[in-house]
């Protein structure tokens, strides 16, 4: 069997040891609430080791695992996929998993559930709501010429089409848009950003038929036109998702710049 | 069933200009100046209103308006009103779906192209011809 001789300059350094992180200690604030039991919120504060990778839901899970397992928080994927762990952390919406704690910057972070939900316990947040009037948006395909069907042709769609949607079909119904809108913040019968991002998707679609119905869903007086471009949606969207340019364009067909 | 906490902010939570940015200030000056300028109006009618009950009543109220604190409420009054002018047309052009930027492929760290530069310059902007019309009014009320 032929060998390979390795010269003295080819030959590979010894692997070096990992760089290790110095584990900090913070303290962790959390929201505790259940209805059945409490009648105000209250915080619990736990003193926890975090590495700089650490993430918000790793920590509360953490606690969980070693200091108080009753804390009820909702998660799944932990990769910022599923839209399952949003919550309120240190004052703005953003996804737990997704959130490291080194980019806080700071040693006492408080963890409370989204606002604008109704809390089912402690962290968790009923999207009952959100879920609802997803649904009335009809979010998907209108269109009497059905794809499945053997003697129709594919719909033609170019990437130009394409891109006046894909990135609205990027919501993950998190719903940190909901929760830092202002507007949601007084009026318990706003449709929301994230309702109205999803009207202009499939409203965008090439493909839709059902632009009329959607427009008319919108446009109602707790609508459409009671958002007022602060733009804060967009500011904590996690994935790009934009929801107050959408909501601007939805308006642009309803005022006729857009057809 | 039991009653859940629904949670929501409230006028507190909307009028909380910071955490979001220079939009979410733009919008809180915006809707402060509105009342701010509604207030103006309901007060400059009833002012104005005194005049129907004769020229004493007339030159009580002046009396009480041309003063530096009256003054004083005239200059935020053109600051409010140059505000609420630039930024609400800026609102106006905007929630018609225009320079709220194109739809397209969203990348990391996820930028909203609806709040870009040209939205913030609009918002400066307006903050600024406030300013400068403040000044302007101060130097013509109150000077000399």
């Amino acid at each position: 069997m032929a060998t390979v001789e390795i010269s003295k300059e080819q030959k590979p350094e010894p692997a070096k040891a990992p760089v290790q992180s110095t584990p900090k200690t913070i303290t962790l604030r959390i929201s505790r609430f259940n209805p059945s039991e409490n009648t105000e919120k209250k915080f619990e504060e736990f003193k926890i080791p975090v590495q700089k990778w650490t993430t918000i839901l790793e920590a509360i899970l953490y606690v969980k695992q070693n200091l108080d397992h009753s804390i009820a928080v909702r998660y799944s994927c932990r990769q910022a996929s599923c839209g399952s762990c949003g919550m309120k952390i240190n004052g703005k919406p953003r996804l737990a998993c997704y959130t490291k704690i080194s980019e806080l910057e700071s040693n006492v972070i408080t963890i409370e559930p989204m606002n604008n939900f109704p809390i089912l316990r402690d962290l968790a947040v009923d999207f009952k709501q959100l879920f609802s009037t997803h649904k009335k948006m009809k979010p998907f395909i209108v269109n009497e010429e059905s794809e499945v069907q053997s003697s129709t042709k594919e719909f033609i769609q170019t990437p130009k089409d394409l891109e006046k949607f894909l990135q609205f079909s990027y919501c993950i119904k998190c719903g940190l848009c909901n929760s830092a809108c202002p507007t949601m913040a007084t009026d318990k019968s706003f449709v929301g950003p994230q309702g109205l991002a999803q009207a202009y998707r499939y409203t965008a679609d090439n493909r839709d038929q059902g632009k009329k119905d959607r427009l008319k869903i919108v446009d109602q007086s707790h609508g459409i036109w009671r958002c007022h471009f602060a733009g804060s949606c967009s500011n904590v969207c996690p994935k790009g998702v934009d929801p107050a340019m959408a909501i601007q364009l939805l308006r642009g067909y309803l005022l006729g710049f857009r057809k | 069933m039991t009653e859940r906490l629904s949670n929501r902010e409230g006028i507190k939570g909307m009028v909380n200009p910071t955490r979001y940015g220079l939009e979410r200030v733009a919008y809180w000056m915006q809707r402060l100046s509105g009342l701010g300028l509604l207030a103006y109006l309901i007060g400059h009618i009833y002012e104005t209103s005194t005049i129907l009950n004769g020229k004493g009543a007339w030159n009580n109220m002046l009396s009480l308006t041309q003063t530096p604190g009256g003054h004083i409420v005239l200059v935020l009054v053109i600051g409010m009103c140059v505000f609420h002018t630039g930024n609400g047309i800026r609102l106006m052009i905007s929630e018609g779906g225009k320079g709220v930027g194109k739809p397209g492929q969203p990348e990391y760290p996820y930028r909203a192209s609806s709040l870009n530069s040209k939205q913030r310059l609009c918002i400066w902007v307006s903050i600024a011809l406030a300013a400068l019309a403040m000044m302007y009014g101060a130097g013509v009320l109150l000077g000399d």
